[in-house]
């Protein structure tokens, strides 16, 4: 019944992963004993874990991605640690599988369950807002969505308790990752939990395809859509375009694994190069899908900030739009020592070359707007510009690799690793954490406070300098990737740089949660009354902060690109227009939950080969959502006279605020 | 065809309660629906794709031209057919509203479908008995993988039937109803279109 699974299962020989097991165990403990003790069960439920309002999803992937960005950073400065220490007769303290195990568990976790979560939990708060409609296409689908990547989010934090995790990289190429040399269940884990999170991100971007092209409001046609929304849609065709290939590819790999067939192993006509060429058809688009999203939050924070409209708004969207197309063109760019030939390889460079054209695009698009605009710096300005610099310089380091002849000597070396943590980091992160701040208040009703905002700006950009500086130096003197001990002393001192730098980034996640708290606890005294914070220019700033559950109580008519903007010069904005009608509203529903739990169980069962409960497990999650098809219950009416109670309540709120302003 | 059957759903969905305007618009569901089967359709792209390179890797295992029955793969290859000419029929008759036709092509069309599952399941025992499973070459790897995912598809497509004609007659032809079948019917003529792949390019051109 139990399969492979036994005591022995749990490394209880390993005093660092038994200590932060205790750890994780009493914290959650103190959390699940804290709710209880203020009876807050019932609130948890009825009000997160049920919900379908795109804001709480969209919330919720915020935590979900800072909760795994602190173990994805605790992976990190371990590594920094292990190579800051394990020079020459040294060993460090981190024995190699283990090692190989952090690496890949922090590459694995940064993208898939902090990057992806963040650009997710933006994008629900932002699109319907922007786009004038009161939820996504498919509500229940996308709390599925959010709590299938919560599963997979589960079984990769299982894995260091019990089991262990893939020693093989963040993309687990074969043969290394086939049962030959990865008989533990690493791989396994790796593997269900990627299905299940890829799933979530796949019916994601099929709802917000849909909700961008059929909840607009009247009169937005697709070219007065925000940027944000534009970055988004082409995010989410992506999505639904390259997701597939990554669930196929790791479904040929579960089938080497689990059924001895042989399609990327080294016998019987195997041909591990065709997983490397697969993975890279998602995984090189995967890059664009984040970045994208981030790009289209800088499009509206500098537009805002600068008070000016965003200069080349129409070349930004064939910009997003020929990044998309040209982010297929790629791929092979990540294994040009393959050996596909020089001609192959020309095209691929030249292709990777030509990308960086409307990104260069973006980016003077942006120094346009600032020109001769008034800038504030508020910290969302300057994870801004602070983003301009870094992401620059990353991308001319792409443009360096992409020349094959470069490639080939730095393949595989720190300069690689440098130069994707330069755009990754400088691109995703900061535009994550500039949206976070820039949309907060909307979600929640108050700003976030500034001085902890700089604070952990200031870290995270020192520390991403301090830090990665020293491996672009190392890469071109040879250190490849992934080293558990080396043996060359003129590297040592880089790497310890390296490690301070480590040290102040950490710095600047603690900044961001000193940030949350202080701003929870002064969350009167930043309250944002007007529903408009930052005197901004889209729809989502002409209702209120937060907005109310159905959004908007008229859906707005669209006459202007800059819509908000445009009612505050010609005087429509903040004036209550009264006739309220009933509003159409879906209901909660614990299916997504419900489903994803199952989920949860089904891949557990799989990795540990406990048939008969992988089996139930299948069964109860379809079961869960035929049951669901049958409900016929699933929407209501929020009556007129309730919209009207909340309505006016928040206009004696704008009235308030004018008078004390 | 997609903008006529998202018409029709969407006015379907509104004869059923012309009062929501913002929720359960069949058209949006449609749409969806189209998007999931391009993603589909992308999976299986990968597994074509992944048939090509390894086709030739036989590994001294025996042969597409050795194990494949071209007459038996030509029999499933008309129950498959016939079973989207039967969902015709039914989508017909839920035009019409003709409940009882609906549920009774609806028969029709699972038992033919599971008739070509049936078949599938016994070519795929015959070739594990003759020593030629997926564990023998890539080549063979490659496809079982292809045909069982299809097989695995049409198998969730059965279930998905006898679900639907449960609801069918249950709801009624309702917009709800009309909607998913509308669904169902694109998912079962993909499936036939990817069948139509599978037989020129692993069959076909693995028995010349």
């Amino acid at each position: 019944m139990f399969g492979k699974l036994t005591l022995a299962a749990i490394p209880w020989d390993e005093p660092i992963i038994m200590g932060t097991g205790a750890v994780v165990a009493l914290g959650g403990l103190a959390l699940l004993g804290l709710i209880t003790y203020f009876g807050k069960w019932r609130y948890l439920w009825d009000e997160w874990i049920t919900s379908v309002d795109h804001k709480k999803i969209g919330a919720m992937y915020f935590i979900l991605g800072l909760v795994m960005l602190l173990r994805g950073f605790a992976d990190a400065i371990m590594m920094r640690a292990q190579q800051a220490i394990a020079n020459n007769d040294a060993a460090g303290y981190l024995p190699p599988h283990h090692y190989d195990q952090i690496f890949t568990a922090h590459g694995v976790i940064m993208i898939f369950f902090v990057a992806t979560p963040f650009i997710l939990g933006l994008m629900n708060v932002v699109v319907p807002l922007q786009l004038g409609a009161r939820d996504v296409a498919f509500p229940f689908v996308n709390s599925l969505g959010f709590w299938l990547s919560v599963a997979g989010a589960v079984l990769v934090m299982l894995s260091m308790f019990v089991g262990d995790f893939a020693a093989t990289g963040w993309v687990a190429y074969p043969p290394l990752s086939e049962l030959g040399y990865s008989p533990s269940v690493g791989v396994d884990y790796y593997i269900w939990s990627l299905q299940i999170s890829g799933l979530g991100t796949t019916l994601a971007g099929v709802n917000f395809i849909v909700t961008i092209l059929r909840m607009r409001a009247p009169g937005m046609n697709l070219m007065k859509m925000p940027v944000f929304v534009w970055t988004s849609l082409i995010t989410n065709i992506l999505i639904v375009a390259v997701f597939p290939v990554l669930t196929a590819t790791l479904a040929l790999l579960t089938a080497d694994r689990y059924l001895g067939m042989h399609f990327f192993t080294n016998e019987l006509g195997g041909n591990a190069m065709m997983y490397i060429n697969l993975i890279w058809v998602w995984g090189h688009p995967e890059v664009y899908i984040l970045i994208l999203p981030a790009f289209g939050a800088f499009s509206e924070i500098i537009a805002t900030f600068s008070r000016k409209p965003l200069f080349g708004y129409t070349s930004m969207v064939y910009a997003t739009s020929s990044i998309g197309i040209l982010s297929f063109f790629v791929w092979l760019h990540h294994f040009f020592t393959m050996g596909s030939g020089a001609n192959v390889n020309a095209f691929f460079g030249i292709m990777t070359s030509i990308i960086s054209i409307p990104t260069g695009v973006k980016l003077f698009n942006w120094l346009f707007t600032m020109y001769r605009g008034r800038v504030r710096f508020h910290s969302a300005t300057l994870w801004t510009i602070g983003f301009m610099v870094t992401f620059a310089v990353g991308g001319m380091t792409g443009v360096l690799l992409a020349v094959p002849g470069a490639d080939f000597v730095l393949h595989n070396s720190l300069f690689l690793v440098a130069h994707f943590h330069n755009v990754i980091i400088g691109g995703v992160v900061f535009g994550c954490l500039a949206g976070m701040t820039f949309w907060f208040p909307k979600v929640f009703g108050f700003t976030l406070d500034e001085f902890w905002g700089k604070v952990a700006f200031w870290c995270w950009l020192i520390g991403y300098w301090l830090a990665f500086t020293p491996l672009y130096i190392l890469g071109f003197k040879g250190m490849t990737r992934r080293m558990n001990h080396y043996d060359v002393p003129g590297w040592h001192p880089y790497l310890v740089v390296a490690l301070v730098g480590a040290c102040i980034i950490g710095a600047g996640i603690l900044a961001l949660l000193i940030q949350l708290v202080v701003s929870i606890r002064d969350r009167e005294k930043n309250r944002d009354l007007t529903g408009d914070p930052w005197n901004a220019r889209s729809l989502e700033w002409s209702t209120a902060s937060p907005a109310p559950f159905y959004n908007f109580a008229h859906l707005p008519n669209i006459t202007s690109l800059e819509q908000h903007w445009e009612d505050k010069e010609q005087g429509r904005a903040g004036v209550q227009v009264t006739g309220y009608e009933d509003i159409h509203m879906p209901r909660n529903t614990a299916a997504g939950a419900v489903i994803a739990a199952f989920g949860l169980v089904m891949s557990f069962a799989l990795i540990w080969h406990m048939w008969g409960i992988a089996l139930f497990g299948l069964a109860a999650m379809v079961a869960t959502f035929i049951q669901r098809s049958y409900d016929r219950d699933i929407d209501y009416y929020v009556p007129a006279s309730e919209v009207a109670r909340i309505e006016n309540a928040r206009y004696a709120l704008l009235k308030q605020s004018e008078k004390v302003a | 065809m997609s903008t006529a059957l998202a018409t029709n759903t969407h006015a379907a969905a509104h004869a059923a309660h012309d009062h929501s305007h913002s929720h359960d618009d069949g058209s949006k569901t449609v749409l969806g629906f189209w998007l999931y089967l391009m993603s589909d359709c992308l999976i299986f792209s990968c597994l074509f794709a992944t048939f090509a390179v390894l086709a030739g890797n036989v590994a001294d295992a025996p042969t597409g031209k050795q194990l494949f029955d071209l007459p038996y793969v030509a029999g499933e290859t008309v129950l498959l057919l016939v079973s989207s000419f039967t969902f015709g029929l039914a989508m017909l008759n839920m035009h019409a509203g003709r409940q009882a036709q609906v549920i009774a092509w609806l028969g029709v069309t699972f038992l033919v479908g599971a008739g070509f599952i049936g078949m599938e399941v016994h070519e795929f025992a015959a070739l594990i008995g003759e020593g030629a499973g997926p564990g023998r070459s890539a080549f063979l790897s490659a496809y079982f993988t292809l045909v069982g995912t299809h097989g695995l598809h049409v198998t969730a497509g059965l279930l998905w039937l006898a679900v639907m004609m449960h609801q069918t007659a249950k709801f009624g032809l309702d917009g709800i109803v009309r909607r998913r079948l509308s669904c169902l019917s694109l998912f079962w003529h993909f499936l036939d279109l990817i069948w139509i792949c599978v037989f020129t390019f692993v069959y076909l051109r693995g028995a010349l």
